[in-house]
């Protein structure tokens, strides 16, 4: 029983952990139409300057903002320059993107070696909470709280703002938009900044769960490709679910059927894609 | 009377250059790495019916290549011939391939890519975590190469010639297929794909078409590869070597028939090369793909043409402001709509 009951909350903190992965891929790949390759880069890179931060002695949440914000401006500034280029050219920007993520890779290996980083979960968020009689281990639980808080911000921005509906209106309609005085292309920016800023906020989140390697980067962009296909591309909700059905996967097929557990993880994915390929929550695009 | 063109000439040459390499190379290393240009080339030539003709970018090659490589090795190891092992190889790619199309076509664009990128990752979750069928990071040794006809493979020499035998076969039934009406009409797929539908050709029934005989030639090279190396490991099912396989197409010219042969030199070499100074082979590759995009989106080989016909055309313009006419001597630039591979047409109908 408690063996289920842990794989559960594993499940559902892995869960939380995809959404920040996969919530700024959804946006970026469902809003923009970016094929963005380097995504699990952002992640992976996030983590390194995370754990760079904690091992200095910084406290766990400025470093978790402050790497976000560093791959925000970084992630700006590739959109900026490089990415606003080939708007519109698939091919380019695949080749783009991957690109980065393999410079990413190998500069990752160079500075922060092949062994895996881990810093200790934070002092104030260790320890168990006892919720009708049963414990659960703290950390797994904020990051879950974490994960939920992030998802209704990025609802409420995308569906009840004024800057919401400016990015809906951009992706709807560019040259309209563009008319009735958006700026699109900042808009843009901005989105793809805040995809790359929630990527490296959930890598130095996951850090002390999932501990930092090189590889981390090409293990974690399936996974958010898979829970984007699998919610419907563009979907915060579809996102959110997707998420949590992956970690509960992950988590239970890694238990079970320790060698298929990767493969049993993409099974949803193709059901979903010959079942109904706009996903769970997507929308039918005429 | 067969005319002959400065064409056939070219080819009869290279033929010649192919044909002699190992006796004017000399030294073993550089036959070897001969033989690797050509089986990569195979798969660049595979990838390059879907990339350059069909219009559909696959990021899961490798999985294909390494599933023909591993079943065959597999099946080696467990003391079945090799004549048997590979049919048996082709046969699962296959029939891997055809799975593989069904999901893939659900999409088109970036749909496709990323639905490629998934698969090819399963495949190689499958070949790293299925420890007890695939030995895992370990990978599976195989014992010896084939000797087709009685002849041994296990000299550079020999196994050159064998390559280069199913190197021309895959060239020759490329350029069959690409004069075909069948590549005529994949490249209306491409282009066009709701004219195609409305004149009444299955498209999905084209491109999935196109994609199992890809996925062959991927298998077929996935063989050479096994058989070059004796050796097959996770490592080549990485993303990796998909991105390699797509970065020879792209960087030697999609949809011609020599853009992918010479892209697989250009990176067969530089990987050598490269591997011999430094570590950094992926830094290098990422380099390589950035640089490619912001100078030559459209391939060195087009993009080397192109960037001629402007130098020429400007020598020749600046000849003739010697003379009277002041008129401008910039070469034409590339009218702003032109369509290079790396761009195809919005699928849209009028």
């Amino acid at each position: 029983m408690s063996l289920w009951l842990t794989l559960a909350v594993n499940s559902i903190a892995l869960g939380g952990l995809l959404f920040l992965l996969s919530s700024g891929f959804s946006l970026i790949f469902g809003l923009m139409r970016i094929p963005n390759l380097m995504h699990g880069s952002f992640f992976m890179l996030g983590a390194y300057l995370g754990v760079t931060l904690l091992w200095q002695g910084v406290n766990f949440w400025l470093a978790a903002l402050a790497s976000a914000a560093a791959m925000a401006v970084i992630g700006g500034l590739i959109e900026r320059f490089l990415l606003r280029r080939l708007e519109g050219q698939v091919l380019p920007q695949v080749l783009l993107t991957l690109g980065f993520a393999f410079i990413v890779g190998d500069v990752c290996l160079m500075l922060w070696t092949g062994d895996p980083w881990q810093p200790a979960t934070p002092d104030h968020l260790r320890g168990v909470v006892q919720v009708a009689g049963l414990y659960f281990p703290l950390f797994r639980l904020v990051i879950v709280m974490v994960a939920v808080a992030i998802a209704a911000a990025l609802w409420l921005l995308v569906d009840w703002t004024r800057l919401g509906a400016m990015i809906r209106a951009g992706v709807d309609d560019a040259p309209i938009a563009r008319v009735v005085g958006i700026k699109v292309s900042q808009l843009f920016t901005l989105v793809f900044a805040l995809g790359a800023a929630l990527a490296a906020f959930g890598g130095v989140m996951g850090a002390p769960y999932l501990s930092v390697y090189p590889g981390l980067d090409f293990e974690m962009l399936p996974l958010a490709l898979i829970v984007v296909i699998l919610g419907g591309i563009g979907s915060l909700l579809g996102a959110l679910v997707g998420s949590f059905l992956i970690g509960f996967l992950y988590n239970f097929g890694q238990a079970m059927f320790p060698d298929l557990a990767y493969v049993i993880l993409f099974l949803p994915m193709l059901l979903i894609l010959v079942l109904r390929p706009q996903g769970l929550f997507g929308r039918v695009v005429s | 009377m067969i005319r002959l063109a400065p064409r056939h000439l070219a080819v009869a040459a290279a033929l010649a250059l192919l044909l002699t390499l190992p006796a004017w190379v000399g030294n073993s290393y550089y036959v070897n790495i001969a033989s690797q240009i050509l089986l990569w080339a195979v798969l660049a030539l595979a990838l390059n019916v879907l990339v350059g003709y069909a219009g559909l970018v696959s990021l899961g090659h490798a999985g294909l290549f390494a599933m023909a490589g591993y079943t065959a090795a597999l099946l080696i190891g467990a003391g079945h011939g090799h004549l048997a092992a590979d049919a048996a190889a082709l046969a699962v790619t296959l029939a891997t391939t055809a799975v593989f199309a069904v999901l893939a076509l659900r999409a088109t664009g970036i749909g496709f890519l990323m639905i490629t990128l998934a698969i090819g990752q399963i495949l190689w979750g499958i070949a790293y975590r299925w420890a007890s069928l695939t030995n895992g990071d370990n990978g599976i040794n195989v014992g010896s190469r084939p000797a087709p006809f009685g002849l041994s493979l296990a000299g550079a020499g020999a196994f050159y010639y064998a390559t280069l035998v199913v190197f021309l076969l895959a060239v020759a039934s490329m350029a069959m297929l690409v004069r075909s009406p069948f590549g005529a009409s994949l490249a209306g797929t491409r282009d066009q794909p709701r004219r195609m539908t409305a004149l009444g050709y299955n498209v999905w029934l084209i491109r999935f078409l196109a994609i199992l005989f890809s996925g062959l030639w991927s298998g077929v090279a996935g063989l050479l590869f096994l058989y070059y190396n004796q050796f097959i490991s996770p490592q080549v099912v990485a993303l990796t070597t998909s991105a390699e396989a797509l970065l020879m197409v792209i960087s030697g010219g999609s949809g011609t028939l020599l853009g992918p042969i010479f892209g697989a030199a250009i990176v067969v070499i530089m990987k050598n090369v490269v591997s011999a100074y430094v570590e950094r082979w992926n830094l290098v590759l990422g380099l390589i793909f950035i640089l490619i995009i912001s100078f030559m989106p459209e391939g060195l080989v087009p993009g080397s043409a192109r960037l001629w016909r402007a130098a020429r055309q400007r020598l020749i313009g600046e000849a003739r402001r010697d003379g009277a006419s002041r008129a401008p001597s910039r070469a034409p630039a590339e009218p702003a709509g032109a369509r290079t591979p790396l761009a195809p047409l919005p699928e849209r109908g009028p």
